[in-house]
């Protein structure tokens, strides 16, 4: 026990780079406001009285929002792109989104599996991504590759002829216009769903691993025991 | 036959039209290709000497309903001008000749213009079963169609049906309905797609064409983008009501008596192309949405199927038999996932005081 006395700064890694921890908090706040401005955009369910002074452009306030934070949204995404192949850390890296590529990875994501289905009782400890939030995040890359574009599609229609059109009008000629917009619907409501599941295993694994997990998307730190630290990440 | 060299001038005189009749027309038509006002004046001179093209109208799987709105051609004198500039051959339903007679007119024409003459094709060819579901004359309408369109200058496609399949294609697509492009190859093609196609765009095709000899430039669908260059949202009168939030929620409400947006009861006008808000119907007096109801976006490809419901905002899902909006499906799983992890966060909780995790800890720093 005195042992970790000693070696406890050593037990402090700083895992989550600024990039990634800045594209993190962009995305929470793009998704909640695209979502929310989104859902109004496809019901507007908020009645407004034309006697109102923001009554005269209620709808075309909520676009404006939404085709903002679009753009931040997708500013977030090529950073983080950019980050994951070039310059960032192990932790940040691509692979993350594939563990199934090494049989390591793969006998990880057998042990989280067991661990969220009682078999197990501790989660692998890791340092970076679990291999199974890792293989979701995949998904998750996929469906915002998936958003932007059907976004960008749609946003084209307005200006046809202009850059979005001539870049991605040509989905039209496969599926049809409805279609892409009901694909765009429902990769919002998987991504709230994904939220969910994302924030209650955070919380889940922070408390059973002790690792601080939880403030690491605040500072970039993690803690892990030295003894662990050699057994399980390296 | 009619004489070829007759010049629309001459045609004016002996229709007794005026020639400021005909200058406005040609201006109208210079607003509807969105050219500048300078290019009246062209028009009028290539409309003057152009020689009259040969003219074919074949007609499939339809309801003649393009027919109906060639035949409604705006002002009594202004696009009928330019339609008699045409020299319409054949066409079942307004030409005097029938069965062997009205065949031979269309065997002759294709014969002595070969290269020269237009065909303008109204509905869908069905291709199932050799095509037999469509015959004209003894022909099958796919092989009548390729025969014609083989010697064609070019071929354009009115309606829906002719430009996608339209209805008869609509699933389950009985026929096998086909549109002109699917089976013509080789041959330029324009595309004048609606339910029926506006017959103030099929006027203004012809007059670019007579005035400037090339076609139009298209779209992906080769839809002309003076007609389907943009969408009917985008050039709503009620477009300033969607922008302010202010929607229909009923029929006859009061919303929809003071002509708001119909955007909640499931109109297409975001998803569809066409000049429907700039030239209307009818000569210019209504048009769908100026009159209370949504656009259902005719002039889209199968609309039938990827517009319906045509008073729901988005297409519903089949999900294991059942139909449900797409919204309900996506808040059903983000209520399931939300139920799955309060379950879980339960059963780990009891875990944890049942059987907890030994910890690597160190003592207390007072300790040391």
């Amino acid at each position: 026990m005195a042992g970790h006395m000693q070696t406890g700064e050593a037990g402090r890694i700083y895992v989550w780079e600024v990039p990634v921890r800045l594209t993190h908090w962009v995305n929470v706040f793009s998704i909640v406001v695209l979502s929310f401005t989104g859902y109004y955009i496809g019901n507007p369910y908020i009645q407004v009285s034309e006697r109102e002074v923001f009554g005269s452009y209620f709808m075309g306030n909520m676009r404006f929002l939404h085709m903002l934070f679009a753009f931040i949204f997708v500013a977030s995404l090529l950073l983080r792109t950019y980050w994951a192949f070039f310059g960032g850390n192990q932790w940040a890296s691509w692979k993350a989104l594939v563990p199934f590529i090494t049989p390591e990875g793969r006998g990880k994501l057998r042990m989280m599996l067991e661990y969220y289905f009682f078999v197990r009782r501790e989660p692998p400890t890791v340092l970076g991504h679990n291999a199974l939030a890792g293989f979701t995040y995949g998904f998750i890359v996929l469906f915002y590759f998936i958003q932007t574009f059907t976004g960008f599609a749609l946003y084209g229609q307005a200006n046809p002829g202009g850059f979005w059109w001539t870049t991605t009008g040509w989905i039209f000629l496969f599926i049809s216009n409805q279609m892409i917009r009901l694909i765009h619907h429902l990769l919002m409501w998987l991504i709230i769903a994904f939220a969910l599941h994302h924030i209650y295993s955070a919380f889940l694994v922070d408390a059973e691993e002790a690792n601080g997990l939880m403030s690491s998307i605040f500072s970039g730190w993690k803690f892990v025991c030295p003894n662990d630290k050699k057994s399980k990440d390296e | 036959m009619p004489l070829k060299n007759d010049s629309l001038a001459e045609i004016l005189s002996q229709r007794g039209v005026s020639r400021r009749d005909f200058l406005k027309f040609c201006g109208a038509m210079a607003g509807v290709l969105a050219l500048p006002q300078r290019y009246t004046t062209r028009i009028a001179e290539a409309l003057q000497t152009a020689q009259r093209p040969p003219l074919v109208w074949l007609e499939y799987q339809d309801c003649a309903g393009n027919t109906e709105s060639f035949l409604r051609a705006s002002k009594p004198t202004a696009a009928e001008i330019v339609l008699d500039v045409l020299s319409v051959d054949y066409h079942e339903t307004i030409m005097s000749a029938a069965g062997h007679q009205a065949e031979d007119a269309l065997d002759e024409t294709i014969a002595a213009h070969k290269g020269e003459y237009l065909v303008v094709v109204e509905g869908s060819i069905p291709t199932k079963d050799g095509g037999i579901y469509c015959t004209v004359g003894g022909y099958a309408a796919v092989d009548r169609l390729k025969q014609v369109a083989g010697g064609a200058a070019a071929i354009i496609a009115v309606g829906t049906c002719a430009t996608y399949g339209g209805l008869p294609a609509a699933a389950p697509n009985p026929t096998g309905a086909a549109s002109v492009s699917d089976i013509v190859k080789g041959v330029p093609i324009i595309n004048l797609p609606g339910c029926p196609m506006n017959v103030q765009n099929l006027t203004a095709v012809i007059v670019h064409y007579l005035t400037f000899g090339a076609w139009p430039a298209t779209d992906q669908f080769g839809r002309p983008l003076f007609a389907y260059g943009s969408r009917i949202h985008d050039d709503c009168e009620r477009r300033a009501h969607f922008d302010a939030g202010q929607f229909v929620e009923d029929w006859g409400d009061e919303a929809h008596r003071k002509g708001w947006c119909l955007y909640k009861m499931g109109c297409k006008g975001p998803e569809a192309f066409h000049n429907c808000p700039i030239v209307r119907w009818n000569d210019g007096t209504s048009w769908p949405i100026g009159a209370g109801h949504g656009c259902v976006g005719c002039s889209e490809p199968y609309f039938w199927d990827s517009m319906s419901p045509f008073y729901e905002r988005l297409p519903n899902v089949q999900l294991l038999g059942v139909e449900a909006e797409v919204d309900k499906i996506g808040a059903g799983i983000v209520g399931a996932v939300a139920g799955t992890f309060a379950i879980h966060g339960v059963i780990s909780a009891a875990r944890a005081k049942a059987q907890p995790i030994e910890r690597h800890e160190v003592s207390a720093p007072e300790e040391e």
